[in-house]
């Protein structure tokens, strides 16, 4: 009996709720993902809820790329999110998942560039890393005297004379970021490569693809951090440790340059104009993916792309570009638009 | 003879042996109190340490500053080919951040600036300039062409550096704040042109990208909703399901499965919740994402095991002889119930609910599934509208890359424990006020 009235009260909530449904029809652009695109995002949704007075400012969610693309795939429908922000490109098998639940088209924007920058305090020693010092200071396994062994150095200095004698403390992006996939395949990968560790790893029997994965692993004793918050969260780590290492965004960085000092990689400081003309090497490309289905669909989000697009947001001397997005090339932007007008799809 | 001897003696050395624990459990009675008191001091400590932080952090977010600009309506740049008439969108996207450039040119005397001053004057100004300058000229079309004392407000940096947050020792090129800004501020300053004003954007605008627009308007309202959704479901549905455990249920081994249920339900993590929400309100229901109504569902769920504990720990307390007294005079159970047990137990009643919200209202974990963990610029006019809540605020906040942000995050920390701190106080008086001891 008394198991019935919870029954019947939860029920009840369920036709309540249930009641709601037929009348619902989103007027409103709904996005969600990468939390290095939010900031970007919300710039352009408050410009264009205040430019488009016809149109509701969009929802932009916070929670990852792959948190964001997960929901994204979930179907084609008022109830799920029109656009997926990611600073990663999409992977075949989230392709997949999305053809497997009817989001069959999906049309991909990229938005520009973003620098991965590695920092210290702003009383630091003056950092100048080569991917191949990241890769000793922060690989699971490096090769001493031809052979892989358990990371044997503790200290910065011990890794290249020319680093101070800090113990190594580096609070890298965790692995659901996107981050984390740059930072494997434009340091560890080529760090691993440089130090020849790869052909050791190839030399002993694993295939190419192997043992590049197996240059990914870092080490598990407390000297690489896993971040999985966001750099907020890396920022208070190195205000607590001075002599820690932080991994940061360009325009993380650009915000908070009276609190830390940023390293060169290769000899070249990171900007906005180096990551744009490429000498800087650590950086990646953003993107955002739209459903196909819902265009037209959902008032505004059409608008909401074009506007993203248009030169007054991803455009050099845009808002955009004064936080931190290293803005595309000419050429690159035209592409772009035309990619998404023409409505080509993945 | 020999015996009585023996008695006193023994008799004495007890006495002795009495006072001697006497002392001895005094001494143990002052170690409790002292680590009684040693305990509260710690909590205190942690407390006012909490306190502290956030306030000192946090206090500054209340003002905001505005620099006042006498501001030309000027016809060249707002529609210089005059055609608003027919093309009403030419006032939406005219040029009104130029206007206050200018104003503030023209008030710091600066006469044909290069381009590099042009940009750090535009980085004086808040962008929301646009939207201001905006309605007041639709609202009234008649101050085209004519000048009017504007106070606008400042860029985030701007206040920062007003506030005396910014670190000027740094190198310039590592700050926010450019010498010549600094010039200008203090120009403005010395002519009474800048100023903080208490920030009423904080409570009334809805989220934004620029720290000095940003406020918890969405999050207030969106939490009010919820609350508001928590208290018509879970307060009707905790008191029924008590009610009926309490008073009419046999005790056998199905209640009592059930009672270990609703206890373990009030400590399952609250995100296990979430992910029910999700399943059920949008996957299967198909309310839509980020709605308040979703959230309160959710948070219905959470609150209902607190309230339901709370209630029948309230009629319990009720004492039987009421009941009994009820029943002898020919009362029905339902009568008994309703007009004795529960108005003696509401008191009770109303704590344990106003306590389940006040939980309800600082949970996020949940909410970060449904959708609700998002940038909300406009109002939610109802609960079907996306909205955010006021933890989900502090949380984004705190996650802004940008300084200002600081000290919002730990403004809006202040206003989350003053709707707290008035939930509990209330909590408080109803249950001193209307409490019957027996």
């Amino acid at each position: 009996m008394a198991k019935k009235t919870l029954i019947s009260a939860f029920a009840g909530t369920l036709i309540l709720s249930a009641s709601f449904s037929p009348a619902f029809a989103r007027d409103q652009v709904q996005v969600a993902g990468s939390s290095t695109v939010l900031p970007y995002a919300k710039i352009v949704a408050e410009n264009f809820g205040e430019t488009f007075s016809q149109f509701k400012t969009p929802i932009i969610e916070s929670g990852g790329s792959s948190a964001g693309l997960k929901e994204f795939c979930k179907g084609v429908g008022a109830n799920t999110i029109d656009v997926a922000n990611s600073s990663r490109q999409i992977k075949d098998s989230e392709v997949e998942a999305c053809k497997a639940n009817g989001v069959t088209e999906i049309q991909e924007v990229q938005i520009g560039y973003d620098g991965i920058v590695f920092a210290t305090d702003i009383n630091g020693p003056d950092f100048e890393i080569q991917p191949v010092d990241i890769y000793k200071a922060l690989a699971a396994q490096v090769s001493v005297d031809g052979k892989l062994v358990p990371n044997p150095y503790k200290k910065w200095n011990e890794v290249n004379p020319a680093f101070p004698d800090w113990d190594i403390a580096t609070y890298i992006p965790g692995e659901k970021h996107g981050t984390r996939e740059v930072f494997e395949t434009k340091l560890l990968e080529v760090g691993c490569e440089a130090a020849g560790d790869l052909e050791i790893r190839i030399a002993s029997g694993m295939d190419k693809k192997a043992a590049t994965t197996d240059c990914f692993a870092v080490r598990k004793d407390g000297a690489a951090v896993d971040i999985d918050g966001d750099y907020t969260e890396t920022l208070a780590r190195v205000d607590s440790n001075k002599n820690g290492v932080g991994v940061f965004g360009l325009a993380f960085y650009e915000n908070n340059a009276d609190k830390l000092k940023v390293a060169t990689v290769d000899g070249i400081v990171p900007s906005t104009e180096t990551i744009a003309t490429g000498e800087y090497p650590v950086s990646r490309p953003l993107y955002f993916y739209v459903k196909k289905a819902h265009l037209g669909v959902i008032p505004g989000l059409k608008e909401y792309v074009e506007y993203f697009t248009s030169d007054s947001m991803i455009g050099p001397d845009s808002p955009l570009s004064e936080y931190g997005l290293v803005a595309a090339p000419d050429e690159e932007r035209e592409a772009i638009r035309k990619s998404f007008m023409d409505g080509s799809t993945m | 003879m020999s015996n009585s001897v023996a008695d006193t003696s023994t008799a004495s050395s007890v006495t002795k042996k009495r006072d001697l624990n006497l002392k001895k459990r005094y001494a143990a009675e002052r170690r409790f109190r002292a680590m009684g008191i040693g305990a509260i001091a710690i909590g205190l400590f942690f407390l006012a340490a909490l306190l502290f932080t956030v306030v000192s952090k946090g206090y500054t977010a209340f003002w905001q500053t505005s620099i006042a600009l006498e501001i030309t309506f000027d016809e060249g740049v707002i529609d210089s080919a005059k055609k608003r008439v027919e093309d009403p969108n030419i006032l939406l996207m005219a040029n009104y951040p130029r206007l206050a450039r200018n104003a503030l040119q023209s008030q710091l005397g600066l006469e044909k600036p290069t381009k590099p001053i042009l940009k750090q004057l535009d980085g004086m100004i808040s962008n929301g300039v646009r939207v201001q300058l905006r309605e007041m000229l639709l609202s009234d079309p008649t101050l085209m062409g004519k000048t009017q004392k504007v106070w606008v407000l400042a860029e985030a940096n701007i206040d920062s550096a007003f506030k005396g947050q910014i670190d000027l020792s740094v190198a310039e090129k590592n700050r926010k704040v450019s010498d010549a800004q600094i010039g200008w501020i203090d120009d403005l300053n010395s002519k009474g042109l800048i100023a903080q004003k208490f920030n009423t954007g904080l409570f009334f605008n809805g989220a934004s990208s620029r720290p000095e627009m940003a406020g918890m308007g969405a999050a207030i309202i969106g939490s009010f909703y919820m609350m508001l959704i928590v208290l018509i479901q879970a307060l009707p549905i905790g008191v029924a399901a008590s009610v009926y455990l309490e008073e009419f249920a046999p005790k056998n081994r199905w209640t009592d499965l059930i009672e270990v249920n609703i206890n373990n339900l009030a400590a399952v993590p609250s995100i296990v919740y979430g992910l029910l929400g999700l399943a059920l309100f949008i996957n299967i229901a198909h309310l839509p994402r980020s709605a308040s109504l979703v959230g309160g569902l959710v948070l219905t769920l959470i609150t209902l095991p607190t309230i339901i504990i709370a209630t029948r720990a309230a009629l319990r307390a009720v004492p039987p002889s009421i009941r009994s007294a009820a029943l002898g005079v020919g009362a029905s159970k339902m009568q008994m119930v309703s007009h004795h047990v529960l108005p003696l137990a509401a008191p009770g009643i109303l704590t344990g609910t106003i306590i389940g919200l006040a939980q309800a209202l600082g949970e996020t974990a949940p909410l970060l599934l449904i959708g609700m963990v998002a940038f909300v610029a406009d109002f939610p006019l109802t609960p079907l509208d996306p909205a955010t809540a006021l933890p989900v605020q502090i949380f984004m906040w705190a996650n802004e890359a940008e300084r200002a942000f600081v000290e919002r995050t730990s403004g809006a920390i202040i206003v989350l424990l003053m709707f707290l701190a008035v939930m509990n106080i209330a909590a408080i008086i109803l249950r001193k006020r209307f409490e019957r001891r027996w």
